[in-house]
């Protein structure tokens, strides 16, 4: 099962509520603004290098770059897809929850 | 688009559905039923009651299916089934009597 | 198309409050009308969406936000077949709410439980 998340983690508890409920073994994409959880250096380092044991969480290159950061602010562990590799974790996921 | 009930004008949407649910009373329910060529009887308006009662309690108008199933819970399976309900409103119980109802067209019609 | 009588297990994800933005209503329309369709469909509310089905919303034009008491239409979702209403325990006791607070009987799940529930579905719709 792949989860989306969207949001910032400043901005809602649309990530927190992922890791909670997301089950071991899930994808976890993180887009848009929700790659703000994917920087090392903040609040949400820890939380997220965690969840790294339970889930594969990948973050959106193209969102990464556009807002001004590169893919050494991205925590080691979390894999960094393209558009193309996007659309493969939907395609090879059968079902999605995004967490809006 | 508008009707004249009683000198008084009541808009309607283009499908013939009261923009206003306030508007309604009984005399705006028999000419909108004249426009399809029906006279109203007892048997329509235990419909039209129903639907209103069921708008109040729940703030949508039902589908026909759910119309269909709880006009039988509460009128008797004689009067909960399509053929019944399609003899006194030809088109359609759910789409024709809300609008009879002043309510708006059921959720999940075209 | 779906082939005929084939019935999927569909999950409705609520996560916002009602009336601040659109897609609580959204998501009870986009129900009732899949609801047609007779497929196996559960509903779950997570974070602020537990706030959709909290009892007593006094919404009316003359006293209120002048905007449709949408809560009074969770209680019609029986008719329509849509009986299995899930809470999230932790959002829940976040908010200070219990479940006599609510406008529907629902089921309260614990976090291993709402995972389990998104796992078991064909089709999940997020709002």
């Amino acid at each position: 099962m792949l989860h989306t998340v969207n949001k910032s983690p400043y901005e809602t508890n649309s990530l927190s509520s992922c890791l909670r409920l997301a089950r071991k073994g899930h994808t976890i994409l993180l887009f848009e603004n929700g790659i703000y959880g994917a920087l090392k250096g903040t609040c949400f380092e820890n939380v997220v290098t965690d969840a790294l044991n339970k889930y594969q969480i990948c973050v959106l290159m193209p969102d990464i770059e556009a807002r001004g950061m590169r893919v050494d602010n991205v925590i080691t562990g979390i894999k960094t897809v393209d558009y193309a590799e996007f659309v493969d974790l939907v395609a090879s996921n059968s079902t999605v929850q995004a967490w809006l | 688009m508008a009707i004249e009930v009683n000198g008084k004008t009541i808009e309607t949407d283009e499908e013939g559905y009261l923009v206003n649910l306030a508007d309604w009373n009984a005399d705006a329910a028999k000419i909108l039923a004249t426009q399809d060529e029906l006279e109203l009887t007892d048997n329509h308006w235990e419909v039209i009651n129903f639907l209103r009662e069921y708008y109040d309690e729940y703030q949508i108008a039902p589908a026909v299916r759910v119309l269909t199933k709880a006009i039988g819970k509460k009128l008797g399976p004689e009067k909960g089934n399509s053929k019944y309900l399609y003899e006194l409103f030809p088109y359609g119980p759910a789409k024709q009597a809300c609008r009879f109802a002043g309510l708006p067209k059921p959720t999940g019609c075209v | 198309m779906e082939e005929e009588g084939v019935v999927k297990k569909f999950l409705y994800v609520n996560r916002k409050a009602p009336y601040g933005s659109i897609y609580a209503l959204e998501s009870l329309e986009v129900v009732l009308i899949g609801a047609a369709f007779e497929q196996d469909v559960s509903m779950v509310f997570i974070d602020d969406g537990v706030y959709q089905l909290k009892k007593d919303q006094q919404t009316s034009v003359s006293s209120g936000i002048g905007m449709k008491d949408f809560s009074k239409t969770y209680r019609a979702l029986e008719g329509y077949d849509v009986e299995k209403l899930y809470v999230d325990k932790k959002s829940m006791e976040e908010r200070g709410l219990s479940v006599d607070e609510l406008v529907v009987p629902v089921t309260i799940l614990d976090d291993a439980q709402m995972g389990e529930l998104m796992e078991q579905q064909d089709v999940v719709l997020s709002f």
